[in-house]
C-alpha cells in the first residue's frame, strides 16, 4: 500500500513539474499568439476534458508501441519502451492533465492585459526579464491553480494509467489501480481504507487552493 | 531642433500621417480631438507601436527604414493614462524597478537622484506602502517618478491627468509645473484639454484624423484663425507676462504683456514672476476708442492683423496684435459678423480690445 502511495505522490509531483515548465511558455503563447493556428492547440490540449480517459490511453498506448513507427523512434532515442514503465505514465498523465494546467494560467495572462508588460519595456527589462519579473508573478494565482488542479488530477487519474501503465506494483501501480485492485479482489477493508485517504487530500486539496487563491487575488486587485 | 520625426502607416483602420520637429527642451504638447491619433504617435516614438518612419533625437537615430530600436533599449520614460503601477510591488519595489535595470551615472546631464525626485514629487511617505491603498493622484505622481528615474532623455506622457478626478488633477498639474522648472530633457505631453495646454505647453503640434496640421509656439498656434482649434468654445490665446505691481488694495496685480498691461486677480503672485495670462475668444471685443464708462479692466492697444469672415456664420474671428520693440504677442477676439461691417474694421487698423475675464495660468 505504501509503495502505491508513495508512487502516486512522485507521479504527481514529475508530472506537475514538467506540466509547469510545459504550460507556462504554451499558455503564454496561446494568450498572445493571433494566429488561427494557436486555437487549433488551444483545442488539442483542452481535448483530455471531453475524452474518455481510455480512449487517450488507448492512442497513447497505440503511439507509443515498439510497432510504431513514433514509438520505434523514441525508443531509439531514449533507449527503453515507454508503455508499462513509470516513464511512459508521466507521459500520459501530462497529456491527460495539461489542460488542468493550461486553461487558468492562460485566463490570468489574459486578464493580465498587455499594459503590465509594455510598462515594463519602457522601464528597460528586456521581454524575457520583464516575462519573469511582471508576467509570472501577476499571473501567480493561475499558476497556483493550475500547480494545484494538475497534481490533484494526476493523483486522481485512473483509465489513462490502466492502459498505458498497466498495474505494476512498485512501477506502475499507482493509489486508483490499487484501490480497484482491492476491490477486484474482494479486499474491501483496503479499498476502504484509500478511498478515504484519497477523499480527505482531495477535498484539502481543494480547500487549500481556494484559500490561498482568495488571497493572492485580493493582494493583487 | 533636437528631435525630428516621421510616421506613415496604418494600424487596424486608422491613418497615421505624421512629421514634426520638437525643441530640444520644455514641453511640446500633441493637442487635438479624442481619436485623432495623439496616442498611437505617441506610442510610435516609444517604439511600442512600429509603423514606417523616422525618429531622431539629439543625433541619435531611433528608428529609420532599416532600423528599429527596441522599446526596452529607448532611454524613454512613459507615462501612461492610468497610472499602471504593479500591484505585486511596493511603492518603492515599483520605484526601483527602471532605476536598477539602467547604468546610471550621475555625472550625465540632468540627472536626478532618487532622493531629489522623491521630494520633488513629495512621495517620501508612501514609500512603504502598498499599491493598492493610494489615491489616484499618489499613483500617478509614482508612475512619474519611476519613469523619471530610469533617467530617460525624452519624457512621453499620455494625457496623465485623464483618469483623475478634479481635486487629483489640479494637484499633479501643480507638480508637473515643478519638474517643468527643474527638468533638462524634453517633454512630449499628449491631451485634448484646452486648460492644460495653456498651462503647460511651451510648444504645440496640433493633430487631426491622423495627421499633423501645425506646430509652433504655444501663443503663435492658438490664435492662428484657420485651425480647427478655433472653433472650440473655450478656445483662447495664451500670453506671456511678468507681474510688474502688485495692487493690495482691490487684490489685482498688474501683468506687463509686451507693452500691455493686464490686470488679474491675485492668487498669490510675486513681483517679477512670469505668467500665462489665457484670455478666451468669446471675453474680448473690440471698440475704436477707449471706452471709459466701462466696468471693463482690462482695455489694450492692438493692431488688426488678419480677419476671418465666412459668410455661412453670423461669427467672424479677428486676430490681434500686441507688441512692442521685444517682440509681440496675439489674442483672438470672437465678434459678430455684423459688428466688424458696423465698425468697417480692416486689416492694419488699429483699435482697442476690451477683455471681459482674463484667468492667470
Amino acid at each position: 500500500m505504501l509503495d502505491a502511495i508513495l508512487l502516486t505522490l512522485k507521479l504527481a509531483t514529475v508530472t506537475t513539474v514538467v506540466l509547469l515548465l510545459m504550460g507556462i511558455p504554451l499558455a503564454w503563447w496561446l494568450s498572445r499568439s493571433n494566429s488561427w493556428w494557436s486555437e487549433v492547440v488551444a483545442t488539442l490540449v483542452a481535448l483530455p476534458l471531453v475524452l474518455p480517459p481510455t480512449v487517450l490511453g488507448f492512442y497513447l498506448l497505440i503511439l507509443l508501441s515498439p510497432t510504431s513507427a513514433p514509438g520505434q523512434m523514441i525508443e531509439s532515442l531514449i533507449g527503453f519502451r515507454l508503455p508499462f514503465t513509470f516513464a511512459g505514465l508521466v507521459v500520459g498523465s501530462v497529456v491527460y492533465s495539461m489542460p488542468f494546467v493550461v486553461q487558468p494560467i492562460r485566463n490570468a495572462f489574459d486578464a493580465m492585459g498587455e499594459r503590465p508588460m509594455e510598462v515594463a519595456a519602457t522601464l528597460r527589462a528586456s521581454p524575457l526579464n520583464a516575462f519573469f519579473s511582471v508576467a509570472i508573478p501577476l499571473a501567480s494565482s493561475g499558476i497556483l491553480t493550475g500547480t494545484v488542479l494538475g497534481f490533484a488530477h494526476t493523483v486522481g487519474e485512473f483509465g489513462v494509467v490502466l492502459m498505458i501503465g498497466g498495474n505494476i506494483p512498485g512501477e506502475t501501480q499507482v493509489l486508483s489501480i490499487a484501490i480497484y485492485d482491492y476491490v477486484e479482489t474482494m479486499n474491501w477493508g483496503m479499498a476502504h481504507l484509500l478511498s478515504l485517504m484519497m477523499l480527505v487530500f482531495s477535498f484539502l486539496v481543494i480547500l487549500i487552493m481556494n484559500l490561498s487563491e482568495k488571497r493572492l487575488r485580493k493582494r493583487l486587485a | 531642433m533636437s528631435l525630428y520625426c516621421r510616421f506613415k502607416g496604418s494600424l487596424g483602420q486608422f491613418e497615421l500621417d505624421a512629421e514634426f520637429d520638437l525643441p530640444e527642451s520644455g514641453i511640446s504638447v500633441l493637442f487635438g480631438p479624442s481619436g485623432c491619433g495623439k496616442t498611437t504617435l505617441l506610442r510610435c516614438l516609444a517604439g511600442l507601436n512600429r509603423l514606417e518612419g523616422q525618429f531622431d533625437i539629439n543625433g541619435e537615430t531611433w528608428q529609420s527604414d532599416t532600423y528599429f530600436l527596441p522599446v526596452y533599449k529607448r532611454p524613454v520614460g512613459y507615462v501612461f493614462q492610468e497610472a499602471s503601477l504593479f500591484p505585486h510591488l511596493s511603492v518603492r519595489a515599483n520605484l526601483l524597478f527602471g532605476q536598477k535595470r539602467v547604468k546610471t551615472s550621475q555625472n550625465i546631464n540632468g540627472y536626478i537622484s532618487f532622493d531629489r525626485l522623491v521630494e520633488l514629487l513629495s512621495i517620501g511617505p508612501l514609500l512603504e506602502r502598498s499599491v493598492v491603498r493610494l489615491s489616484g493622484g499618489e499613483r500617478q505622481r509614482i508612475a512619474i517618478a519611476r519613469a523619471l528615474l530610469t533617467n530617460p532623455r525624452l519624457l512621453l506622457m499620455d494625457e496623465p491627468l485623464s483618469a483623475l478626478d478634479s481635486h487629483n488633477k489640479a494637484e499633479i498639474i501643480h507638480y508637473l509645473e515643478r519638474l517643468h522648472r527643474e527638468l533638462t530633457i524634453p517633454i512630449i505631453y499628449v491631451t485634448h484639454s484646452h486648460e492644460e495646454v495653456s498651462r503647460l505647453a511651451d510648444y504645440v503640434v496640433v493633430m487631426e484624423t491622423g495627421k499633423t496640421v501645425a506646430a509652433g509656439e504655444v501663443n503663435a498656434i492658438f490664435t492662428r484663425l484657420d485651425l480647427p482649434i478655433q472653433h472650440d468654445e473655450v478656445a483662447g490665446s495664451v500670453l506671456n507676462g511678468v507681474v510688474a505691481e502688485a495692487d493690495l488694495q482691490w487684490g489685482l496685480v498688474r501683468v506687463a504683456v509686451t507693452g500691455e498691461s493686464i490686470w488679474c486677480r491675485d492668487t498669490g503672485l510675486e513681483l517679477g514672476d512670469q505668467v500665462r495670462v489665457r484670455v478666451l475668444a468669446r471675453d474680448v471685443s473690440v471698440a475704436l476708442k477707449p471706452l471709459v464708462d466701462s466696468s471693463i479692466l482690462n482695455c489694450l492697444q492692438a493692431q488688426i492683423v488678419e480677419i476671418k469672415d465666412d459668410a455661412r456664420n453670423s461669427i467672424a474671428l479677428v486676430r490681434l496684435e500686441i507688441s512692442d520693440s521685444e517682440g509681440m504677442q496675439y489674442i483672438v477676439a470672437r465678434l459678430s459678423r455684423k459688428s466688424i461691417s458696423q465698425l468697417d474694421l480692416q486689416v492694419g487698423q488699429n483699435v482697442w480690445a476690451q477683455i471681459k475675464s482674463v484667468a492667470v495660468m
